[in-house]
């Protein structure tokens, strides 16, 4: 603060009060939503207050889904997003970690082409390549599979880069001192450069597992078997199959369980968040 | 870029490379090759047989008033996304720097649509929006404007910028209030001794120091709109109505699973790969020169 005038405070409040409520303001109307009983949600105008229904309908979700008999339980959907996001996360930042080190303490043959063809990936997003790729996967038989859900999604470039950074910071008397004692290569992986990248494992861990949660266009294609449907995917299918009249108040009480766990994920890892977001620069 | 102390040759390093570049090589370079030659063919209706046509694909795409309809779109979608988000994100950046109690507050509550998913975020809106029943359509009803953007283009393409625009606000607004905390106090405070006002400080000091950020905000916000977008548009309007917002990602998806013309979705794929490497070639000249500094 350089000089006191009040003024200016008041309407930095404001403007900021007033961004978040336009921020927030749909995650209220949203959870306002999933707390109300089907008649309520059919009357204009909706409620902007919440009802009694939350555990009814948070039990009517989880354990039966939205759509009819045959509809696959939230649970399981949101049991198939966590494997698939943690497998995402845990994949991307161990082959990086991997690759990052022989890139910067290993001299052999072909070493900056594979790196640039690591940087190659950056550049193709799934969405670009979606049709050959799902080609692939179906050549492969990795359809209806978590395999084919995450593995041709973990390639990371960022990642790499991130750790080739975070690995080239650190001195080079570690490995020397590490040598004197008679460390090999792995060795000294594991008990010097894992532990002193902790921070940014968990930084990288949550953009990670933000994205891996939030995949949708791949597991759409990929699954077709509703036991692999993720919870991101079963919105949509709940807004199509309900074209005609939606069960708002399930499906929006789906969408709350959707965001739960990354905005969890977010908030209480707030300072590794903002930092593996500033850093990796996406 | 290499270590002054490192290991000698040995087989490890292959090892240890090894995964990264197999998934490289069976899930990217060998797809994008093929999307490559795939768009050059033309397959008939049943997919029997192929013919080896050159360019056609690509010609018959930049003579196709859709396919350039799709690019105007997309250029319109993500110019309004990425000022809308990036407009938002700086002036409640700026406030930020201005208060003191209660920043971390603020930026909790700021940050968390960037953990939504495109397709959830999509579900929202749509649902405020609705025409019968959503809460801002009612609003805007008793306000004597009728909105439904399942048969208005243009109320669909506004729609698809807000959801757009919601999700983006907290990523912009990260990267806002790092660049504007890293101008050194000193600097404001000179000019503030001298006279200037908070409006004239942020003007002539803040602004001009973050341009920086903000090319490099632009370019992420484009790539976003480009191509992260397909759950929000997929959501809340499927492309329609008639198109209107059919954006290149989308037709891309569009053509090669609803529509069945692989050859043309291939060509579209190419020529989006092309203009994805032409931004992230434009943001790594940003960052390096952003190293020299």
């Amino acid at each position: 603060m350089i000089e006191n005038r009040p003024f200016v405070t008041i309407l930095a409040h404001t403007a900021l009060v007033l961004g978040v409520l336009l921020v927030a303001f749909p995650i209220w109307i949203t959870f306002v939503a999933a707390t109300h009983e089907a008649a309520r949600m059919t009357q204009v105008p909706l409620p902007l207050w919440p009802g009694d229904q939350f555990f009814v309908n948070l039990k009517q979700v989880m354990l039966k889904g939205v759509g009819g008999e045959n509809a696959t339980p939230v649970w399981l959907m949101m049991a198939n997003s966590l494997l698939m996001a943690m497998m995402i996360a845990v994949g991307k930042i161990a082959i990086s970690l991997l690759s990052a080190f022989a890139i910067v303490y290993f001299r052999f043959p072909f070493r900056m082409g594979f790196f640039w063809m690591i940087f190659i990936t950056l550049m193709l997003p799934v969405e670009v390549r979606i049709f050959p790729t799902f080609k692939v996967v179906a050549d492969l038989g990795m359809l209806n599979s978590y395999w084919g859900m995450t593995i041709p999604l973990i390639a990371s470039a960022t990642a790499t880069f991130m750790f080739r950074q975070v690995f080239l910071t650190i001195p080079d008397e570690m490995l020397e001192a590490a040598r004197v004692d008679g460390a090999g290569p792995m060795r000294f992986f594991k008990d010097i450069l894992i532990p002193l990248s902790r921070t940014n494992i968990a930084a990288l861990f949550v953009i990670m597992f933000i994205y891996g949660w939030n995949q949708y266009l791949w597991p759409l294609l990929i699954t077709t078997e509703t036991g692999y449907f993720t919870v991101v995917m079963g919105i949509k299918q709940m807004l199509e199959a309900a074209e005609q009249a939606p069960d708002w108040h399930l499906i929006m009480m789906t969408a709350l369980l959707a965001m739960l766990p990354p905005i969890v994920v977010v908030l209480s890892m707030q300072k590794m968040f903002v930092k593996g977001l500033t850093e990796t620069e996406k | 870029m290499l270590k002054r102390v490192h290991f000698g040759p040995s087989l490890l390093p292959f090892l240890l490379v090894a995964p990264q570049i197999a998934v490289t090589l069976v899930f990217f370079m060998w797809p994008a090759g093929q999307a490559l030659y795939q768009s050059l063919l033309v397959e008939d209706m049943f997919g029997l047989s192929t013919e080896f046509v050159w360019f056609e694909n690509f010609k018959d795409l930049f003579s196709d008033s859709y396919y350039l309809g799709a690019f105007k779109r997309t250029a319109l979608f993500s110019f309004a996304v990425a000022t809308m988000a990036m407009g938002i994100a700086l002036v409640l950046a700026a406030m930020v720097d201005r208060i003191i109690r209660g920043v971390y507050v603020y930026r909790t509550l700021l940050i968390w649509p960037y953990a939504v998913a495109p397709v959830v975020a999509g579900a929202l809106w749509v649902f405020m929006f609705d025409p019968t029943l959503g809460i801002f359509a009612y609003a805007l009803n008793t306000i004597g404007y009728d909105w439904n953007h399942k048969l208005n283009g243009g109320e669909a393409m506004t729609l698809v910028v807000l959801a757009a625009t919601w999700k983006q606000i907290a990523y912009n607004f990260l990267f806002f209030v790092a660049a504007i905390q890293s101008i050194p106090k000193p600097l404001i405070e000179a000019a503030a001794i001298d006279g200037a006002g908070p409006f004239k400080r942020f003007w002539t000091i803040i602004f001009p120091l973050i341009t920086p950020t903000m090319f490099f905000l632009l370019v992420v916000n484009i790539v976003y709109a480009f191509f992260d977008t397909f759950g929000i548009i997929h959501a809340i309007t499927q492309g329609g109505p008639y198109r209107a917002t059919e954006i290149l990602v989308y037709k891309v998806w569009y053509d090669g699973a609803v529509a069945i013309d692989l050859g043309s979705s291939a060509a579209q794929s190419v020529i989006l790969m092309a203009i994805v490497i032409i931004m992230t070639v434009v943001q790594f000249r940003y960052i390096e020169r952003k190293v020299e500094y």
